[in-house]
Protein backbone atom coordinates (compact mmCIF):
# COMPACT_ATOMS: atom_id res chain seq x y z
CA UNK A 1 0.00 0.00 0.00
CA UNK A 2 2.77 2.22 0.60
CA UNK A 3 4.65 2.15 -2.64
CA UNK A 4 3.48 4.75 -5.15
CA UNK A 5 3.53 3.83 -8.55
CA UNK A 6 5.50 6.57 -11.05
CA UNK A 7 3.16 5.91 -13.80
CA UNK A 8 -0.32 6.81 -13.89
CA UNK A 9 -3.03 7.70 -17.09
CA UNK A 10 -4.86 10.03 -15.41
CA UNK A 11 -4.44 12.94 -12.78
CA UNK A 12 -7.13 14.08 -10.70
CA UNK A 13 -6.71 17.51 -8.24
CA UNK A 14 -9.78 17.89 -6.09
CA UNK A 15 -8.25 19.71 -3.55
CA UNK A 16 -10.39 22.43 -2.08
CA UNK A 17 -13.28 19.78 -2.46
CA UNK A 18 -15.37 18.52 0.01
CA UNK A 19 -17.22 14.93 0.46
CA UNK A 20 -18.72 13.53 -1.82
CA UNK A 21 -17.49 15.98 -4.72
CA UNK A 22 -14.12 13.92 -4.35
CA UNK A 23 -15.62 10.54 -5.10
CA UNK A 24 -17.91 11.73 -8.01
CA UNK A 25 -14.45 13.14 -9.71
CA UNK A 26 -12.59 10.23 -9.65
CA UNK A 27 -15.82 7.78 -10.13
CA UNK A 28 -16.15 10.23 -13.69
CA UNK A 29 -12.57 9.41 -14.56
CA UNK A 30 -12.04 5.63 -13.79
CA UNK A 31 -15.43 5.27 -16.20
CA UNK A 32 -14.00 6.85 -18.62
CA UNK A 33 -10.41 5.17 -18.33
CA UNK A 34 -9.67 1.74 -19.68
CA UNK A 35 -9.07 -1.57 -17.58
CA UNK A 36 -5.54 -1.13 -16.12
CA UNK A 37 -4.78 2.26 -16.55
CA UNK A 38 -3.64 4.05 -13.33
CA UNK A 39 -5.38 7.63 -11.75
CA UNK A 40 -3.70 9.47 -9.37
CA UNK A 41 -5.78 11.33 -6.83
CA UNK A 42 -4.62 14.27 -4.72
CA UNK A 43 -7.29 15.28 -2.55
CA UNK A 44 -7.67 17.63 0.99
CA UNK A 45 -11.27 16.04 2.24
CA UNK A 46 -10.16 14.37 5.42
CA UNK A 47 -12.45 11.66 5.07
CA UNK A 48 -11.03 11.06 1.58
CA UNK A 49 -9.05 7.97 2.93
CA UNK A 50 -11.49 6.19 4.35
CA UNK A 51 -13.78 7.19 1.67
CA UNK A 52 -11.66 6.05 -1.30
CA UNK A 53 -11.00 2.30 0.70
CA UNK A 54 -14.51 1.80 0.42
CA UNK A 55 -15.02 3.46 -2.84
CA UNK A 56 -12.57 1.11 -4.27
CA UNK A 57 -14.33 -1.94 -2.35
CA UNK A 58 -17.58 -1.31 -3.61
CA UNK A 59 -16.53 -0.64 -7.27
CA UNK A 60 -14.08 -3.70 -7.21
CA UNK A 61 -11.06 -0.99 -8.18
CA UNK A 62 -7.86 -1.53 -7.01
CA UNK A 63 -6.29 0.96 -4.57
CA UNK A 64 -3.06 0.53 -4.56
CA UNK A 65 -1.13 3.38 -2.59
CA UNK A 66 -2.52 5.83 -0.01
CA UNK A 67 -0.31 8.35 1.55
CA UNK A 68 -1.53 11.64 3.39
CA UNK A 69 0.89 14.51 3.98
CA UNK A 70 0.21 17.15 6.46
CA UNK A 71 -3.24 17.76 4.99
CA UNK A 72 -2.84 16.54 1.54
CA UNK A 73 -3.51 12.91 0.32
CA UNK A 74 -2.82 11.07 -2.46
CA UNK A 75 -4.35 7.73 -3.87
CA UNK A 76 -3.35 6.00 -6.79
CA UNK A 77 -6.37 3.43 -8.27
CA UNK A 78 -6.00 1.03 -10.77
CA UNK A 79 -8.97 0.24 -13.11
CA UNK A 80 -9.94 -3.22 -12.79
CA UNK B 1 -10.18 -44.82 -7.24
CA UNK B 2 -12.33 -42.24 -6.11
CA UNK B 3 -14.65 -42.19 -9.06
CA UNK B 4 -15.60 -46.06 -8.47
CA UNK B 5 -15.78 -45.21 -5.23
CA UNK B 6 -18.06 -42.62 -5.52
CA UNK B 7 -20.95 -44.00 -8.07
CA UNK B 8 -20.49 -47.29 -5.48
CA UNK B 9 -21.68 -44.86 -2.69
CA UNK B 10 -24.45 -43.59 -5.26
CA UNK B 11 -25.88 -47.05 -6.38
CA UNK B 12 -26.21 -48.12 -2.73
CA UNK B 13 -28.23 -45.02 -1.53
CA UNK B 14 -31.17 -46.75 -1.84
CA UNK B 15 -29.90 -48.90 1.08
CA UNK B 16 -29.29 -45.96 3.53
CA UNK B 17 -32.10 -45.30 6.12
CA UNK B 18 -33.57 -42.04 5.35
CA UNK B 19 -32.74 -41.05 9.09
CA UNK B 20 -28.98 -41.22 8.05
CA UNK B 21 -29.70 -39.54 4.51
CA UNK B 22 -31.27 -36.54 6.15
CA UNK B 23 -28.06 -36.32 8.54
CA UNK B 24 -25.94 -36.57 5.41
CA UNK B 25 -27.55 -33.85 3.07
CA UNK B 26 -27.90 -31.79 6.66
CA UNK B 27 -24.03 -31.79 7.08
CA UNK B 28 -23.38 -30.93 3.28
CA UNK B 29 -25.70 -28.06 3.36
CA UNK B 30 -24.07 -26.45 6.72
CA UNK B 31 -20.78 -26.67 5.13
CA UNK B 32 -21.74 -24.92 1.49
CA UNK B 33 -24.88 -22.62 2.78
CA UNK B 34 -22.59 -20.15 4.29
CA UNK B 35 -20.42 -19.46 1.41
CA UNK B 36 -22.73 -19.84 -0.94
CA UNK B 37 -25.00 -16.83 0.60
CA UNK B 38 -21.90 -14.98 1.16
CA UNK B 39 -21.34 -15.27 -2.98
CA UNK B 40 -25.08 -14.50 -3.30
CA UNK B 41 -24.76 -11.39 -1.24
CA UNK B 42 -21.42 -10.16 -2.94
CA UNK B 43 -22.85 -10.57 -6.19
CA UNK B 44 -26.08 -8.89 -5.89
CA UNK B 45 -26.27 -4.71 -6.39
CA UNK B 46 -26.89 -3.07 -2.98
CA UNK B 47 -29.79 -0.37 -3.02
CA UNK B 48 -30.79 2.63 -1.73
CA UNK B 49 -34.21 4.18 -1.62
CA UNK B 50 -34.73 7.81 -0.42
CA UNK B 51 -38.10 9.54 0.48
CA UNK B 52 -36.96 13.22 0.03
CA UNK B 53 -39.90 15.29 1.85
CA UNK B 54 -38.14 18.42 2.76
CA UNK B 55 -37.45 21.93 0.61
CA UNK B 56 -35.11 24.35 2.62
CA UNK B 57 -32.29 24.27 1.08
CA UNK B 58 -30.07 22.59 4.06
CA UNK B 59 -32.33 19.79 3.70
CA UNK B 60 -31.87 19.51 0.12
CA UNK B 61 -28.14 18.11 0.53
CA UNK B 62 -28.61 14.95 2.23
CA UNK B 63 -30.34 12.84 -0.24
CA UNK B 64 -28.90 14.30 -3.47
CA UNK B 65 -25.04 13.89 -1.18
CA UNK B 66 -26.51 10.19 -0.56
CA UNK B 67 -28.00 9.66 -3.90
CA UNK B 68 -24.78 10.81 -5.81
CA UNK B 69 -22.48 8.76 -4.24
CA UNK B 70 -24.62 5.60 -3.45
CA UNK B 71 -24.60 5.82 -8.03
CA UNK B 72 -21.34 6.44 -7.75
CA UNK B 73 -20.50 3.12 -5.80
CA UNK B 74 -22.64 1.45 -8.63
CA UNK B 75 -25.76 1.24 -6.72
CA UNK B 76 -29.12 1.25 -7.52
CA UNK B 77 -31.00 4.30 -6.14
CA UNK B 78 -34.35 5.83 -6.34
CA UNK B 79 -35.45 8.82 -4.53
CA UNK B 80 -39.57 9.63 -3.93
CA UNK B 81 -40.17 13.62 -3.86
CA UNK B 82 -43.11 14.14 -1.88
CA UNK B 83 -44.56 17.19 -0.37
CA UNK B 84 -42.29 20.43 -0.12
CA UNK B 85 -39.08 17.83 -1.10
CA UNK B 86 -40.69 18.43 -4.81
CA UNK B 87 -39.04 21.84 -5.22
CA UNK B 88 -36.07 19.53 -5.92
CA UNK B 89 -36.56 19.07 -8.61
CA UNK B 90 -37.99 22.25 -10.04
CA UNK B 91 -36.12 23.53 -12.93
CA UNK B 92 -34.92 26.29 -10.51
CA UNK B 93 -35.20 25.50 -7.24
CA UNK B 94 -36.07 28.17 -4.53
CA UNK B 95 -34.02 27.10 -1.81
CA UNK B 96 -33.91 28.95 1.44
CA UNK B 97 -32.36 28.36 4.85
CA UNK B 98 -33.80 29.35 7.73
CA UNK B 99 -31.95 29.97 11.43
CA UNK B 100 -35.65 30.33 12.67
CA UNK B 101 -36.49 27.85 15.11
CA UNK B 102 -32.79 25.86 14.31
CA UNK B 103 -31.08 26.23 17.18
CA UNK B 104 -28.14 24.78 15.90
CA UNK B 105 -27.61 26.30 12.88
CA UNK B 106 -24.27 27.68 13.26
CA UNK B 107 -24.42 31.65 12.76
CA UNK B 108 -21.06 33.03 11.66
CA UNK B 109 -19.94 35.25 8.98
CA UNK B 110 -18.57 33.37 6.04
CA UNK B 111 -16.33 36.19 4.62
CA UNK B 112 -13.65 38.73 7.35
CA UNK B 113 -10.62 38.05 9.18
CA UNK B 114 -10.50 34.46 10.82
CA UNK B 115 -11.27 36.25 14.37
CA UNK B 116 -15.03 37.50 12.82
CA UNK B 117 -15.77 34.45 11.30
CA UNK B 118 -14.97 32.72 14.43
CA UNK B 119 -17.66 34.44 16.21
CA UNK B 120 -21.37 32.65 16.86
CA UNK B 121 -23.89 35.63 16.76
CA UNK B 122 -26.13 34.78 19.11
CA UNK B 123 -29.58 36.32 17.42
CA UNK B 124 -32.74 36.29 19.49
CA UNK B 125 -35.55 34.39 17.57
CA UNK B 126 -37.73 37.74 18.20
CA UNK B 127 -35.36 39.59 15.81
CA UNK B 128 -35.16 36.57 13.31
CA UNK B 129 -38.84 36.59 13.34
CA UNK B 130 -39.15 40.36 12.98
CA UNK B 131 -36.42 41.47 10.51
CA UNK B 132 -37.50 41.38 7.20
CA UNK B 133 -35.59 39.68 4.51
CA UNK B 134 -33.68 37.51 7.65
CA UNK B 135 -33.78 34.36 5.87
CA UNK B 136 -32.50 35.69 2.20
CA UNK B 137 -29.32 37.16 4.25
CA UNK B 138 -29.08 33.45 6.31
CA UNK B 139 -29.30 31.95 2.97
CA UNK B 140 -27.20 34.25 1.33
CA UNK B 141 -24.77 33.42 3.85
CA UNK B 142 -25.19 29.93 4.07
CA UNK B 143 -24.03 30.07 -0.02
CA UNK B 144 -21.60 32.10 0.48
CA UNK B 145 -19.81 29.59 3.14
CA UNK B 146 -20.87 26.13 0.79
CA UNK B 147 -18.98 27.90 -1.75
CA UNK B 148 -15.80 28.77 0.11
CA UNK B 149 -15.65 25.19 2.07
CA UNK B 150 -15.58 23.61 -1.23
CA UNK B 151 -19.23 22.00 -0.68
CA UNK B 152 -20.99 21.58 -4.33
CA UNK B 153 -24.77 23.30 -4.82
CA UNK B 154 -27.63 21.39 -4.23
CA UNK B 155 -27.98 21.75 -8.50
CA UNK B 156 -24.57 20.37 -9.26
CA UNK B 157 -25.37 17.31 -6.59
CA UNK B 158 -28.86 16.60 -8.35
CA UNK B 159 -26.89 16.64 -11.38
CA UNK B 160 -24.24 14.58 -10.13
CA UNK B 161 -27.24 11.61 -9.29
CA UNK B 162 -29.02 12.00 -12.51
CA UNK B 163 -25.83 11.45 -14.27
CA UNK B 164 -24.55 8.40 -11.78
CA UNK B 165 -28.17 6.94 -12.90
CA UNK B 166 -30.49 7.43 -9.99
CA UNK B 167 -33.88 7.50 -10.58
CA UNK B 168 -35.90 10.67 -9.54
CA UNK B 169 -40.10 10.12 -8.72
CA UNK B 170 -42.23 12.74 -8.35
CA UNK B 171 -44.92 12.71 -6.32
CA UNK B 172 -47.86 13.36 -8.52
CA UNK B 173 -50.36 14.13 -5.67
CA UNK B 174 -48.44 16.64 -4.42
CA UNK B 175 -47.77 18.10 -7.93
CA UNK B 176 -51.95 18.54 -7.94
CA UNK B 177 -52.29 19.33 -4.63
CA UNK B 178 -49.95 22.50 -5.07
CA UNK B 179 -51.64 23.47 -8.46
CA UNK B 180 -47.85 22.88 -10.00
CA UNK B 181 -47.25 22.12 -13.68
CA UNK B 182 -45.27 19.13 -14.84
CA UNK B 183 -43.64 21.41 -17.57
CA UNK B 184 -41.77 23.55 -13.76
CA UNK B 185 -39.80 20.18 -13.30
CA UNK B 186 -36.53 19.24 -14.71
CA UNK B 187 -37.09 17.02 -18.01
CA UNK B 188 -35.10 14.10 -15.95
CA UNK B 189 -38.01 13.08 -13.75
CA UNK B 190 -38.32 8.96 -14.18
CA UNK B 191 -41.72 9.22 -13.30
CA UNK B 192 -45.25 10.63 -11.79
CA UNK B 193 -46.16 8.37 -9.61
CA UNK B 194 -48.11 7.66 -6.02
CA UNK B 195 -47.07 6.14 -2.90
CA UNK B 196 -48.55 2.60 -4.34
CA UNK B 197 -46.08 2.62 -7.01
CA UNK B 198 -42.53 3.93 -5.01
CA UNK B 199 -43.18 0.98 -2.16
CA UNK B 200 -43.17 -1.74 -3.94
CA UNK B 201 -40.31 -0.32 -5.39
CA UNK B 202 -38.64 0.30 -2.42
CA UNK B 203 -39.93 -3.30 -0.56
CA UNK B 204 -36.48 -4.83 -1.65
CA UNK B 205 -33.95 -2.25 -1.57
CA UNK B 206 -31.47 -2.44 0.88
CA UNK B 207 -31.59 1.00 2.87
CA UNK B 208 -34.72 2.98 2.74
CA UNK B 209 -34.49 6.67 4.24
CA UNK B 210 -37.17 8.87 4.99
CA UNK B 211 -35.51 12.64 5.04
Amino acid sequence: MNTAPQDYAHDLDTRGLSCPLPILKIKKVISRAEAGEVVRMISSDLGSPKDMEAFCKQTGNMLMSSQSDGGEHTFYVRKT
Amino acid sequence: MNEIKTSATTAQLPSIDENHLNALIDKRLDAVLESKLAEIDDNKTPSLAIISTKGTMDMAYPPFILASTAAALDWDVSVFFTFYGLELLKKKPNLQVSPLGNPSMPMKMPFGPDWLKGIEWNIPNAVMSNMPGFEAMATAMFKETTCAKGVASVEDLREASIEGGAKLYACQMTVDLFGHKQEDYIPEVEGWIGAGSFLPMSQKSDICLFI
